[in-house]
C-alpha cells in the first residue's frame, strides 16, 4: 500500500487526498486555520482573506490552495497573525459592528476569530456606512450592518436551496449584499429558517426572530474555549449553540 | 421613455441580434443602453427575460461596470479622463469651466436631463489629452475654445455624428519604430508560414524568439501557447487582450487602429496551433471609436480567406474572431476577470490555479495574450525567432512599445529594443527635466532620477508600456493621490483587503498631501501596504499599494515637506465635524469652534 | 519595598460609567491597587484640575466639544493613555446615531418627542456642541493600550494593570478579552 501524501504544516505532517486543499486536508487533520468565508460545505471562495498561510514561502489563501506532496506550509507565525489581525480589523471598521448591541455575540465567528488572532481593537479609521435592517421578514431579520460579505449565504441559498435569494451587487467598497427582490426585502422571498441560507451567516448579519440572549453571559459558544477548540458556529449542532433550526 | 411594448420589442431585437446569447449580455446591456441612455429597471427585466436568465444576473452586471448607468443619465454623457497625465495638461480646469459654461455641478446630470458631466479613470490618450468620453467615443486635445464649441453643439442637441470630426481625431503619434512597427508586414504571411511548416515548427521558433509577455507580467508565450496545445478538449478558445486600462498606456491603441492585420494575423496563428476555433478581442470600451474599423477589418479578411472557413483554402483551417466591448472595469484587464467578462458576467478574478491555458473561457483551454503578444508572435512565423531574439537582453527578447506621456516634449509610442536605459528614452522624448518616472503605471513604480540608468527589461525593470514623466515642476503626491483613487474607483470589492485596504490607503495619502498628516501615518501606510502586496486575491489589490511605497522610498522629501511636526493628528477635521451643529443651533460663540491652539495641546503625546 | 506611587487619572467621555463600575468591581483589590497608585483628576475622585500623570485610562468615544477638549487634555498630561471599553474603541452604543445625521438625531430628539413644549434645538453656550458623528478615542489622539469589553471585566482590568505597572508585556487570557 502506498503511503498517504502529506505535506508539513507548522512542523506537523498532515495526509491529504488528492483534490484537497491545504485547509480541507489541515481541519481534517484537526488543525485549525482561522477562517471565515470558508465552509467546509461549500466551494471555497476565497475572498476573506482571512486564511493565508505561507506556502513554501509565499503567502497565499490556504482554502484556495490545493495541497501537494511535500509543501511547507506556515500558518502559527507573528508575520501571518498580523496580517491576520490587520484583515480581521479592516473587517470591523468597513461594517457598524456593535457587539453589545448584537445578539450573536458570543457565538459570532468573526467576533471568536478576531479574539483568537489577539485583536483588541479596530485600529483603523471607522467608516460608519450607513446601511438598513431589514426586519420585513416573520422570522428572521438581516442587519447589513454586520454583512461581511463572504457570500456564504449567498452560496448556501444558489446552491442547497435552490432558491437564489441573495447576490452581492456593485462594485470596490459599494459592494453590498442585496435581497433578489425587486422591493430588496426578504420578506418578499420564500426564504424561510429552514433553510442552509438561515444557518451560514458567520456574524449577527441574519438572525432568526423570536430568540435572542438566551444563553447568559460566560456560557455562550466562544466564552471561554477558543474557536480553535470549538469549532464553527454554522458546524455546530444546536445543543452546542450553533445553528437553530425550528 | 418609449411604450412598453415597444420596449420590450427593441430589448427582444437587441438580444436577438446577439443569437440569445447570456455570454454577451455585456455587450446587449450596453446597447440597450445606447437606446435609452441609461438602464431603467423594466430594461434589465426584459432583457433577463429574453436571454432567460434570472434578473438578478442582470442587474449583478449592470452595476458592477462603470459605463454602465442603473440611475438617469444625460442625453450627452461626458466623462473627463482623470489620468494625472490630462491632470498634467490642465483638464480640472476645464472640467470646471465646461460645468460653469454648462451650468452644472460635476457628477451630476443637468436638470433638463440634456446632459451629465463626470469623470472616469484614464482613457488611453495621455499624448494627445486633455482627453474625454462622450457618450463613450474619444475626444481629444480638448482646450477652451473647444468646449466652448461643445457646449453650444450639447445646447442645441446636435447629434454627435453631427459634430466636427476633428474632436474626435485620435493620432497615433510612432516616434520610434524597430522590427515590430518598422517593418512591412505582408497579410497572411503569419497564415502561410503556419500551413507550409506546420504548428510544431512554428512552437519552435516561438521558443527560439524567448517572446514573452506583453502585457507586463512577461509570461513565455511559448510555454503558454504549448500547454493550451496540450491541454485535453476539443473546443479551445484565442482571446487578444485589448482592455489596457493601466493608466499611461496606449499602445493597445495604437496597434489596433494602424496594425490592426497584424494582430489579427496573429491571433489566428494562434488558433491554428493550439488547435482553436474561435477567438475575441476584448476591447476596452474608452476604445469604443475603433470597433466600426476593426470589424470592417475582420470582413475584409474573412473576404479575402484569412478568417472564417477554409482559411488560405484548406478546409482544415478555421477561425473566426468576435469582438467583446468592456464597459469601463480596470479589473476585466486581469485575465481570469476578462473571461468572467467575456462570459457576460462582471469581472471578478476566478481562484487560479486552474489557469486558463486548461479552463479559461467557459471553462475550455484558452489562450488571453497581449495584443502587442500577437503582433510579434505573427512576426515571429515569418522572420523566425532567432530574427526576433537578436534584439534585446538575455532574459528579455526583441522590443517593446513604450507609451511616453506626462512632461516631455514629444509625447507618443516608441519602440525599443529591450534593455535601453530610462535615460535615453527620456532623451529621445524631449524630457530634459525629469523628477521622477511612473514606469508601468500606478501598478508598476516610481522611480526618481538616481535610477535613470536602469534598464527597460525584465530582468530589471519590467513593464507593460506606460511611462510617465514628471519633471521638477511636479508634486509627486499629486500622482500617488490619483493613483490611490483609482484604485478605489476600480477595485471590484471581492476581498477584503483590496476592498477595504484602497480606501484606507487614500485617506492616509489624502490626509497627508492636505497637510494633517505625521510621521506616525507614513509607518501606516508603509504597514498597509504590506498587507495588501501580499493578501490580496489578484494583482490589482496586490500593486495597489506601489506608488505609495516607491515613493515613500524615493521621494521621502515629497511626503516630509507635508509632514506636521506633531507626533500624531485626529483622522478627521474636528472642528469641520462641528459644523453641522453650528448650523443646527445657530451657535457662534469661541465654544462652538475647536482652535489649532486646542488642538495642538492634544498633538504632543 | 516602597516605590513612589504611580499616578493614574481616568475619564468617562461618551460612556455610560460602566467601565468605572468595573473598576469599582476590583473590590478588595482596590486596596492593593491604592497602595501602589494615587489617583489624580476622575470621576472617583474630587480633583478638578488633571495633573502630570503616568496613566490615563479613557472610557467612552468622543461625540461633543468637550469629549475633544478632556481627551486632548488627558493626553497631553498622560504619559501612557488606555482606551478602556468598546465605546472608547469603537464608538460604542453611542456611535449608533451615527446611522443617522446630526439633524435627525436633534430633531428627533427635539422637535418630534412626545410631550414636548416649545419644541427647539437647545442652543445654549453652556451646552457642549455635539460633533456630526461619534469616534472612538484612537481618531482623535494616540493611545497607547486599548482594552477592549462592555465593559472590560475587573478581572481584565486588574490583570493589565498589574502588567502594566510591573513592567510586563501586556497578556490577556483569552476569558480576559471580549467586545461586550
Ligand atoms: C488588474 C490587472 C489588469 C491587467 N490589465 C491588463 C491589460 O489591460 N492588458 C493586458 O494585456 N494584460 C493585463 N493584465 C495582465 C493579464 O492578466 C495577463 O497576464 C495578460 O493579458 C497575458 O498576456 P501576455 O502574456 O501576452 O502579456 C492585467 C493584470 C491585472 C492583475
Ligand atoms: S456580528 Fe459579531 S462582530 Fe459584529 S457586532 Fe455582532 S457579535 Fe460583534
Ligand atoms: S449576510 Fe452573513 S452569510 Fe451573508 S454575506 Fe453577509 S456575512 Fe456572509
Ligand atoms: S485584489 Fe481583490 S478586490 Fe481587488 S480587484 Fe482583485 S479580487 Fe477584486
Ligand atoms: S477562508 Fe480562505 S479566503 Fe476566506
Amino acid at each position: 500500500m502506498s503511503e498517504q501524501p502529506s505535506f508539513t504544516l507548522d512542523g506537523r505532517r498532515i495526509p491529504f487526498r488528492d483534490g484537497q486543499t491545504v485547509m480541507a486536508a489541515a481541519l481534517a487533520a484537526g488543525v485549525y486555520i482561522p477562517h471565515l468565508c470558508f465552509n467546509p460545505e461549500f466551494a471555497p471562495h476565497g475572498s476573506c482573506r482571512v486564511c493565508l498561510v505561507k506556502v513554501n514561502g509565499r503567502v497565499q489563501a490556504a482554502c484556495t490552495t490545493p495541497a501537494a506532496a511535500g509543501q511547507l506550509v506556515q500558518s502559527e507565525i507573528e508575520e501571518l497573525r498580523e496580517i491576520r489581525r490587520g484583515i480581521l480589523q479592516m473587517l470591523f471598521v468597513e461594517g457598524n459592528h456593535v457587539c453589545p448591541a448584537c445578539e450573536k455575540s458570543g457565538a459570532c465567528q468573526l467576533q471568536a476569530v478576531a479574539y483568537y488572532v489577539g485583536m483588541l481593537a479596530p485600529h483603523y479609521t471607522h467608516f460608519y456606512p450607513r446601511r438598513s435592517v431589514d426586519a420585513s421578514h416573520p422570522e428572521a431579520v438581516i442587519d447589513f450592518n454586520r454583512c461581511i460579505l463572504c457570500e456564504l449565504c449567498v452560496r448556501a441559498s444558489r446552491e442547497v436551496d435552490g432558491k437564489n435569494i441573495f447576490a452581492v451587487r456593485g462594485r470596490g467598497i459599494n459592494a453590498r449584499l442585496v435581497v433578489n427582490t425587486p422591493s430588496g426585502k426578504l420578506g418578499a422571498t420564500d426564504f424561510s429558517v429552514g433553510d442552509k441560507a438561515a444557518q451560514v451567516c458567520p456574524t449577527g448579519a441574519i438572525l432568526l426572530k423570536h430568540h435572542g440572549y438566551e444563553i447568559p453571559i460566560g456560557q455562550r459558544l466562544y466564552d471561554r474555549k477558543p474557536i480553535n477548540v470549538v469549532g464553527d458556529v454554522a458546524q455546530l449542532s444546536e445543543s452546542r449553540g450553533g445553528r437553530r433550526h425550528d | 421613455m418609449a411604450e412598453s411594448s415597444t420596449l420590450a420589442q427593441t430589448i427582444r431585437e437587441i438580444v436577438q441580434r446577439h443569437g440569445g446569447m447570456s455570454t454577451r449580455l455585456l455587450q446587449i446591456l450596453r446597447e440597450v443602453q445606447d437606446h435609452f441612455t441609461w438602464l431603467p429597471p423594466e430594461t434589465l427585466d426584459q432583457v433577463a427575460e429574453a436571454l432567460g436568465v434570472s434578473p438578478d444576473k442582470v442587474r449583478n452586471v449592470a452595476e458592477f461596470y462603470s459605463f454602465l448607468y442603473t440611475e438617469p443619465r444625460g442625453f450627452y454623457d461626458i466623462l473627463f479622463s482623470d489620468n494625472i497625465t490630462d491632470r498634467m495638461l490642465g483638464s480640472r480646469e476645464l472640467l470646471h469651466y465646461l460645468c460653469e459654461r454648462l451650468d452644472m455641478e460635476i457628477n451630476t446630470t443637468r436638470a433638463d436631463g440634456l446632459v451629465s458631466v463626470g469623470t472616469t479613470s484614464c482613457t488611453g490618450m495621455c499624448d494627445q489629452g486633455p482627453a474625454a468620453l462622450v457618450n463613450g467615443y474619444a475626444l481629444t486635445r480638448l482646450d477652451k475654445p473647444r468646449l466652448d464649441r461643445i457646449v453650444d453643439l450639447v445646447n442645441s442637441r446636435t447629434p454627435l455624428t453631427e459634430w466636427p470630426r476633428e474632436f474626435f481625431e485620435v493620432t497615433s503619434n510612432i516616434r520610434r519604430a524597430d522590427i515590430l512597427l518598422g517593418r512591412h508586414f505582408a497579410d497572411g504571411a503569419a497564415l502561410r508560414a503556419v500551413l507550409k511548416r506546420g504548428p510544431e515548427a512554428i512552437l519552435e521558433e516561438m521558443v527560439k524568439s524567448g517572446l514573452r509577455g506583453q502585457g507586463g507580467a512577461g509570461f513565455k508565450s511559448a510555454a503558454k501557447w504549448i500547454s493550451c496545445r496540450g491541454a485535453p478538449g476539443d473546443v479551445k478558445y484565442v482571446v487578444c487582450n485589448a482592455d489596457e486600462g493601466e493608466p499611461g498606456t496606449f499602445k493597445d491603441r495604437v496597434l489596433m487602429q494602424d496594425f490592426a492585420d497584424l494582430v489579427f494575423e496573429g491571433m489566428t496563428l494562434c488558433g491554428r496551433v493550439i488547435g482553436a476555433r474561435q477567438g475575441f478581442v476584448y476591447l476596452r470600451g474608452e476604445y469604443r471609436y475603433l470597433l466600426e474599423a476593426l470589424k470592417a477589418t475582420l470582413l475584409r479578411r474573412r473576404e479575402v480567406g484569412l478568417l472564417g472557413e477554409a482559411i488560405l483554402g484548406d478546409p482544415g483551417f478555421q477561425f473566426d474572431i468576435d469582438i467583446h466591448m468592456g464597459a469601463g472595469a480596470y479589473v476585466c484587464g486581469e485575465e481570469s476577470a476578462l473571461i468572467e467578462s467575456l462570459e457576460g458576467k462582471h469581472g471578478v478574478p476566478r481562484i487560479r490555479p486552474p489557469f486558463p491555458t486548461t479552463h479559461g473561457y467557459l471553462n475550455k483551454p484558452t489562450v488571453v495574450n497581449n495584443v502587442e503578444t500577437f503582433a510579434a508572435a505573427a512576426k515571429i512565423a515569418v522572420e523566425g525567432g532567432a530574427w526576433f531574439a537578436s534584439r534585446g537582453t538575455a532574459e528579455s527578447k526583441g522590443t517593446k512599445l513604450l507609451s511616453l506621456s506626462g512632461d516631455c516634449e514629444r509625447p507618443g509610442i516608441y519602440e525599443y529594443p529591450f534593455g535601453v536605459t530610462v535615460r535615453r528614452v527620456l532623451e529621445d522624448c524631449g524630457a530634459r527635466d525629469a523628477q521622477g518616472i511612473q514606469m508601468a503605471g500606478p501598478a508598476g513604480h516610481m522611480i526618481s532620477a538616481r535610477q535613470f540608468d536602469r534598464r527597460i527589461c525584465f530582468e530589471d525593470l519590467a513593464t507593460g508600456g506606460s511611462f510617465m514623466v514628471f519633471d521638477q515642476s511636479r508634486d509627486i503626491l499629486d500622482g500617488i493621490r490619483n493613483f490611490t483613487h483609482f484604485f478605489v474607483h476600480e477595485s471590484c470589492g471581492f476581498c477584503t483587503p483590496c476592498r477595504v485596504g484602497t480606501s484606507l490607503m487614500r485617506d492616509l495619502v489624502t490626509k497627508v498631501h492636505t497637510g494633517h498628516g505625521t510621521r506616525a501615518d507614513l509607518e501606516e501606510m508603509r504597514k498597509l501596504g504590506r498587507i495588501m502586496q501580499v493578501a490580496c486575491h489578484c494583482g490589482l489589490g496586490q500593486t495597489a499599494p506601489n506608488p505609495v511605497l516607491d515613493s515613500l522610498d524615493q521621494f521621502p522629501e515629497s511626503w516630509e515637506r507635508r509632514l506636521r511636526s506633531t507626533a500624531y493628528e485626529p483622522a478627521f477635521d474636528l472642528n469641520a465635524a462641528l459644523e453641522e451643529a453650528r448650523r443646527l443651533t445657530g451657535r457662534d460663540d469661541p465654544g462652538a469652534y475647536l482652535s489649532g491652539q486646542d488642538l495642538l495641546i492634544g498633538a504632543m503625546p | 519595598m516602597i516605590e513612589p506611587r504611580l499616578k493614574i487619572a481616568t475619564c468617562s467621555l461618551a460612556g455610560c460609567f460602566g467601565c468605572h463600575m468595573s473598576l469599582l468591581d476590583l473590590d478588595e483589590r482596590l486596596f492593593e491597587l491604592a497602595d501602589r497608585v494615587e489617583l489624580n483628576r476622575s470621576p472617583l475622585t474630587d480633583i478638578k484640575e488633571l495633573g502630570e500623570c503616568d496613566l490615563g485610562l479613557i472610557e467612552g468615544g468622543v461625540a461633543n466639544v468637550e469629549n475633544v477638549h478632556v481627551l486632548l487634555e488627558f493626553r497631553a498630561r498622560c504619559k501612557i493613555l488606555i482606551a478602556m471599553g468598546a465605546c472608547a474603541l469603537n464608538g460604542g452604543i453611542p456611535a449608533m446615531r451615527n446611522q443617522f445625521t446630526l439633524r435627525e438625531c436633534l430633531e428627533e430628539s427635539y422637535l418630534r418627542g412626545v410631550g414636548l413644549v416649545n419644541a427647539q434645538i437647545p442652543n445654549d453656550p453652556e451646552i457642549p456642541l455635539l460633533l456630526n458623528q461619534v469616534h472612538p478615542v484612537h481618531e482623535v489622539v494616540k493611545i497607547d493600550y486599548f482594552l477592549p469589553g462592555c465593559p472590560p471585566s475587573a478581572d481584565a482590568i486588574w490583570t493589565f494593570v498589574n502588567q502594566l505597572l510591573s513592567g510586563q508585556p501586556i497578556a490577556l487570557s483569552y476569558t480576559q478579552i471580549h467586545y461586550d
